[in-house]
């Protein structure tokens, strides 16, 4: 009786609805992805400390990374070929037996990152600076990497 | 102190706490804050990377603190993405004082990217006997 009821129930199903609705939740998650909250889950981390930006203008690649309380002396950074080393240590703050925690969402401990560039960079131009927690690095890209122009001579 | 450390590990930036915390045009994320107590202060310390000491407003009003502080984007005009692992807009956060906090007193500084604020604790009020006099 289940078994003939639920056949029953099948061959009145309307396959119209079911592709209505479908296409009603897409339009619903699209929408979700409007909003400026949902654009942050767009946005693909490494899982690998420092989250870090490149962006790309002409012949030169800027590496950003947010580096909250981190002073340039505890950072090393190291070039070779075209791979960038970021290493370094953030520092709890001090304490002592009279501090009590009510709340702590700051992490401390050792990073490292390795991050290779889609071209060959002049390391001897490359310069790096900190400022209000934010690591700018400046890669200028090798004469090899640079597009150049070929004359096309006419026969 | 050195074996003593962990390796940190990325996190994503978090967004608003409530939607009513909106406050401006583009994304708006929760400050990573630190909030310890010692004997006479209590500390707020608040991870806002790119954001200038010109451009941190806190607020005090009717017991609530707001801290709030806009990064512009530092990405030339020309700049094309290349890759892109985190967003900048607007930290923003709100906390409760309690009525034990010396208000006026407050001192904030900023260093780095990390806001530090000082909040005195108010002194016990001592207890005073009126004397009466005699006439």
């Amino acid at each position: 009786m289940i078994i003939k009821n639920s056949l029953d129930n099948l061959s009145r199903w309307r396959w119209d609805d079911t592709f209505e609705e479908l296409e009603r939740m897409r339009q619903e998650i699209e929408r979700l992805y409007q909003y400026p909250a949902m654009k942050l889950f767009r946005g693909r981390s490494s899982g690998v400390f420092p989250a870090i930006n490149i962006t790309e203008e002409n012949d030169i690649y800027y590496l950003r990374a947010e580096l909250p309380g981190i002073k340039a002396d505890d950072l090393g950074l190291s070039i070779a070929n075209n791979t960038v080393t970021i290493e370094g240590e953030r520092k709890s703050d001090p304490e002592d037996e009279n501090t009590k925690y009510h709340r702590r969402e700051r992490d401390a401990g050792r990073f490292s990152r390795k991050i290779t560039l889609p071209a060959q960079i002049d390391e001897s131009k490359a310069d790096a600076k900190c400022s209000n927690g934010i690591l700018t690095i400046v890669l200028p890209k090798a004469e090899s990497a640079k597009p150049k122009k070929i004359a096309i001579t006419a026969v | 102190m050195a074996e003593t450390s962990k390796s940190l590990q990325a996190k994503e930036k978090r967004g608003p706490l409530s939607v009513a915390e909106q406050i401006d045009q583009g994304p708006t994320f929760t400050p990573d804050v630190d909030i310890f107590e010692t004997d006479g202060n209590i500390l707020v310390v608040a991870d806002m990377p790119g954001v200038t000491p010109e451009n941190i407003d806190i607020d005090l009003r009717e017991n609530t603190l707001t801290l709030s502080g806009k990064v512009s984007s530092p990405e030339g005009p020309d700049e094309v993405d290349i890759l892109r692992e985190y967003e900048t807009g607007t930290y923003f956060r709100q906390f409760t004082l309690s009525e034990m906090i010396d208000q006026p007193h407050i001192d904030a500084k900023m260093t780095d990217g990390v806001l530090r604020l000082t909040l005195p604790k108010v002194k016990p009020v001592e207890p005073r006997k009126v004397k009466v006099k005699a006439e």
